[in-house]
């Protein structure tokens, strides 16, 4: 997922600085990025019906209709075309890096799925010092999520200035940007649950917790 | 806090759970009124009484937290209130624009070249949401005296948004939340926008169209 991003953004600075010679740049598609499991590996908490169809219908849709977005972007000279599009590559772009976001952020149950992270560990000092411990940080994210209105994502973050935990939601596939380092995502959109917990959502961001990948959130943490 | 007679109250469906099928399923309306509608109803009401109690100790602060919660759920009631009245079980008379709605369908055919024309640019429209929303059908007042002083617009709203910005009335809607078609249609949001045509009343929003909303329904306690 990381070279891939890397690669486009690399690719748009390289767009900006050839301006006069547009046509020497190849740029690399978006492309759907490997799940590190199976589809059916985080049930019973998230289906495998759900899995299959978040990962292959909808990550696959927001990549197909970013790279087509960008392909408009880029074979324009049209400013007005272009501004235009930002609200597509917005929205496709910001829904294939929040999924590739999420896949990482949750592991099966036997790859350390919802395992805590030990005392010592740096992210375990920062929840305990923020939140109490990751029961209340848990909580907190929960409400937070229980709190969108429409479609959107929560994230645990790190402010990349100060250094602090923070969460923020997130409305749509709107990204996240600014100072804010993603940490943990969870994503609130129906499609995500209501196959198996329909209305109940309460339910699904009790039971997600127990395949959200801590170490990966670490990685992200001190990176 | 609340009492009966100043609570709102989930509307009963104009026709059975299954009536809509097979073009919306028994168990996505069964959820859709009795689960997702109810709690806007009820949160709603929740809202209006907190409301009441900081307004009669005057705690501002409180009251402006209040307003997102009272246009989110008091929005989702009248969204759903006025969908639940917009659709009608398949074959049934109110489903045939030509013979329900023949003055809404001249205006169509005026406004957009022919019925196929405007179906196309709703679709684009639901197709084009990002997120949860809504499309609608609106009538605004026209600057000029076409279709007399009327003037038809799609448009679309976001999350809960009510459809009536500018004093624009709304002849129907189409709930593009995934909760109202993913139990059925899945990831294929393109299968219901081109299925949910055959169970609008537009019987119902010929009479909206021609006398507004206030004679069939009303949002007052």
């Amino acid at each position: 997922m990381a070279m891939s991003l890397l690669r486009t953004s690399a690719a748009r600075r390289a767009m900006m600085s050839t301006r006069s010679s547009p046509a020497v740049f190849a740029r690399g598609k978006a492309t759907l990025p490997d799940l590190d499991y199976d589809f059916g590996a985080l049930e019973p908490y998230i289906s495998g019906q759900i899995m299959e169809l978040h990962y292959t219908k909808h990550h696959q849709t927001y990549v197909n209709s970013y790279n087509t977005a960008i392909e408009k972007f880029e074979s324009t000279s049209d400013v007005r075309a272009k501004v235009e599009l930002q609200s597509l590559i917005n929205f496709h772009g910001g829904g294939h890096l929040n999924h590739s976001l999420f896949w990482k952020n949750l592991a099966p149950r036997k790859a350390g799925g919802g395992e805590l992270l030990d005392s010592k560990s740096p992210l375990t000092k920062a929840i305990q010092g923020k939140y109490g411990s990751y029961d209340q940080l848990i909580g907190a994210i929960n409400t937070q999520l229980a709190a969108i209105q429409g479609s959107g994502w929560t994230w645990l973050v790190k402010d990349s200035n100060s250094g602090d935990l923070e969460i923020i939601n997130k409305a749509n596939q709107d990204p996240v940007t600014g100072p804010y380092i993603p940490l943990v995502g969870i994503d609130a959109w129906e499609h995500a649950y209501y196959l198996q917990y329909k209305n109940v959502k309460a339910d699904y961001f009790k039971a997600i917790w127990n395949v959200v990948n801590w170490k990966e959130a670490e990685k992200r943490f001190l990176a | 806090m609340t009492s009966a007679a100043d609570a709102y109250s989930l509307p009963p469906l104009p026709y059975a759970y299954d009536a809509l099928e097979p073009v919306i399923s028994a168990q996505i309306m069964t959820l859709h009124h009795q689960k997702h509608h109810q709690t806007y109803v009820t949160n709603l009401n929740a809202a209006l009484a907190a409301h009441r109690t900081a307004s009669a100790t005057n705690d501002v602060p409180a009251i402006i937290s209040l307003q997102q919660k009272i246009k989110f759920n008091g929005g989702g009631h009248i969204n759903h209130s006025l969908f639940w009245r917009n659709l009608a079980p398949p074959g049934q008379a109110e489903t045939d624009l030509v013979t329900a709605a023949p003055e809404l369908k001249d205006a169509i055919v005026s406004r957009w070249g022919s019925v196929d024309a405007f179906l196309e640019k709703f679709k684009l429209a639901l197709l084009g949401i990002q997120g949860s929303g809504w499309g609608w059908l609106v009538m605004k007042d026209a600057v000029d005296s076409t279709n007399n002083g009327k003037r038809l617009e799609i448009v679309s709203t976001k999350d809960q948004d009510p459809p009536f910005i500018d004093g624009q009335v709304p002849l129907f809607g189409v709930d593009m939340w995934e909760h109202a078609y993913y139990l059925q249609y899945l990831n294929n949001k393109a299968g219901y926008v081109n299925e949910i045509w055959k169970v609008i009343n537009w019987k119902v929003a010929g009479e909206r169209y021609v006398g507004g909303i206030e004679k069939e329904i009303t949002f007052k306690l």
